[in-house]
């Protein structure tokens, strides 16, 4: 079986993010840049369906500039066996990321795609869902759990009520919530290895995607500030404050 | 002009209150109508609550059978068919919401707005990036339907009504997939408030240090009747279950009262309380961030402290 991972580059998530002052964008300059952590959960737990011997092949998946690649050996230094670039210059909106994956899953017939539930910069929450809805197969979203036999994943999903257990058939995109794993850490002999793996490398205008622009972004702005607000000596006096502003 | 269309939330028969607060942001948008559509096995008491909602026209039903539980391959078909003739199509930013919402959004070959703080005009809204560290102003195109999902801490509920709006029973024929099916829910049961929608929260985190000290958390909440809420270190340590969660991949609440007991006030953890009436934090380190952003704050040993809250309390 042949797993596809969503790879995404984000800023890191320890990053303060700080709004320009003329309210055209974030300031990214040298801001450290790492995997969007839900993306490292997807490609922990392919590795280790790889290596219950579920999985035969994981292909770690990024959408970006030319300058990508180094994100990419990241993954297979984790242990993916190969990467797939898709090159742009330009930002991408989950419904296109979603598009060149279709594409993808159409070169590749993985049986399943894992993806993160989100990425931390757009915190969308998107593509995986949307990929489900062009491929036409079933969705996991939010996995805390995954199981995988007989055709079928067996998924535990984090909902607002509580875990709700579903099964889909393969093929099946899945994508992760944050108790499904914890991601290992990359070696330094595994970071050797990783320069000899592939990376397939393919222009975005080649895959016949249309890349749409039906929300644009025309201004960024810092979040309302909260002000900072009293100490309080004790338990009484807590109490005596809160039941002054009716809140007890 | 702006025909919109809110896709309501239910579990166990009953309307969950994020449907009303998605209305509320449909009011925003100043259409001409707001419809609301209620999928389920058996829709009538759902649709009658729904019908109640101030400002609905009138409510859409689909009764099937494979409407009982809420899976996204299921629903999503039968609501792009019914999204016909509509300019805006909402849901709540709920877990069933962001389920379902992208899944929809593709069929119709539209992007989606995730998220929804405010709705500036019919086509342009306000939703948070970077875990809340920027606001953006987005303008979706008018050629197409607006997709979105509705924060529901950014907005009230919409009141209820005297009278109700009109029911319909809706046929729409989409083919159902039978490639994902619903196997259990695993539901927290508790009689304390609903986390997402309580006026007053009581949160532990990592400084509460096991399951069996989080009791005094629930003691306090129990005592002034609020819910209980977590960080992430205490879900992901055992302490509460995971729908306890309040953050950017948790809950994002707005309660008139909310209250931190061992939190550090991660930038991930505040920006599921920003919206907040009132933050008190209380933390054995009297450095640490969430007194940045706390109105009332308080240094000490929160097992020392909630006892003598209690008793404060009278
Ligand atoms: C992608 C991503 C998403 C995330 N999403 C979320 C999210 O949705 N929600 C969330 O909460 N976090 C989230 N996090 C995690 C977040 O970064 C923090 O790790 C987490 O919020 C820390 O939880 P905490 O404050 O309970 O623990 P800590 O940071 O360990 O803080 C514990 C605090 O308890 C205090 N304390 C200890 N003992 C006592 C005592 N006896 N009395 C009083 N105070 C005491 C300590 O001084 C300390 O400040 C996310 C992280 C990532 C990377
Ligand atoms: N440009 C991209 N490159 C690789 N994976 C992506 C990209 N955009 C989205 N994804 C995947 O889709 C997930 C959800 O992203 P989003 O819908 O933007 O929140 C991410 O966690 C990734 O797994």
């Amino acid at each position: 079986m042949k797993i596809l991972v969503g790879y995404k580059r984000v800023v890191d998530f320890n990053v303060r993010i700080q709004v320009k002052p003329d309210g055209t964008g974030v300031m990214t300059d040298g801001v450290k840049l790492s995997a969007n952590p839900f993306d490292d959960i997807a490609l922990e737990e392919a590795l280790r369906l790889r290596e219950k011997g579920i999985a035969t092949e994981v292909v770690v998946v990024g959408i970006g500039p030319a300058d990508l690649t180094a994100h990419l050996r990241n993954g297979l230094a984790m242990g993916a066996n190969r990467a797939i670039h898709v090159v742009t210059a330009d930002e991408v909106q989950p419904l296109t990321a979603a598009r060149v994956l279709l594409k993808l899953v159409e070169k590749e017939q993985p049986e399943l795609v894992i993806l993160g539930k989100q990425a931390i910069d757009d915190d969308a929450n998107q593509t995986g869902q949307m990929l489900a809805a062009l491929w036409d197969r079933p969705q996991a979203t939010f996995a805390s759990k995954v199981e995988i036999a007989a055709g079928k994943a067996t998924v535990t999903r984090e909902v607002d009520a509580g875990l709700e257990t579903i099964e889909a058939e393969l093929p099946a995109v899945i994508t992760t919530d944050l108790r499904l794993n914890e991601p290992r850490f990359i070696k330094l002999p595994d970071i050797m290895k990783a320069k000899s793996k592939p990376i397939d490398s393919i222009e975005f205008g080649s895959l016949g995607v249309e890349a749409h622009d039906h929300l644009k972004t025309t201004h960024y702005a810092a979040p309302p500030k909260r002000s900072k607000g009293v100490m309080v000596k004790d338990a009484a006096e807590l109490v005596a404050v809160l039941k002054q502003k009716g809140l007890l | 002009m702006s025909k919109i269309l809110v896709v309501a939330e239910h579990l166990n028969g009953k309307l969950n209150s994020s449907t009303a607060r998605a209305v509320s942001a449909a009011a925003a948008v100043k259409g001409d109508s707001i419809d609301v559509l209620v999928l389920a096995d058996s829709v009538d008491a759902i649709a009658a609550e729904a019908a109640k909602i101030d400002g609905v026209g009138k409510v859409l039903t689909i009764a099937r059978a494979e409407n009982a539980h809420p899976l996204a391959a299921v629903l999503a078909p039968q609501v792009a068919k019914a999204a016909a003739g509509y300019s805006h199509v909402f849901f709540p930013s709920t877990t069933f919401g962001k389920d379902v919402a992208p899944r929809v959004a593709a069929l119709l070959g539209v992007s989606q707005v995730s998220d929804v703080m405010s709705v500036e005009g019919a086509h342009s809204f306000k939703r948070p990036i970077y875990a809340g560290n920027a606001i953006v102003t987005v303008e979706a195109n008018p050629a197409h339907a607006v997709v979105a999902t509705i924060r529901t801490a950014s907005w009230p509920a919409a009141g209820s009504r005297g009278d109700s709006a009109a029911v319909e029973a809706l046929a729409v024929d989409a083919a159902l997939p039978a490639h994902t099916r619903f196997v259990e829910l695993q539901q927290g049961k508790s009689d304390r408030p609903d986390l997402q929608g309580a006026g007053k929260v009581v949160s532990g985190g990592r400084g509460v240090g096991s399951k069996e000290n989080f009791e005094v958390i629930y003691k306090l909440a129990d005592k002034i009747g609020a819910a209980v809420g977590a960080s992430r270190a205490a879900v992901d340590a055992g302490y509460v279950p995971n729908e306890l969660q309040v953050g950017q991949t948790g809950k994002i609440i707005a309660p008139e009262l909310y209250m931190a007991f061992g939190i550090s006030g991660a930038i991930q953890h505040l920006t599921g309380i920003k919206d907040a009436g009132t933050i008190v934090a209380i933390n054995k380190d009297g450095e640490a961030p969430i007194f940045e952003i706390a109105d009332i704050g308080l240094v000490g040993d929160l097992f020392k402290l909630i006892p003598e809250i209690e008793q404060a309390l009278g």
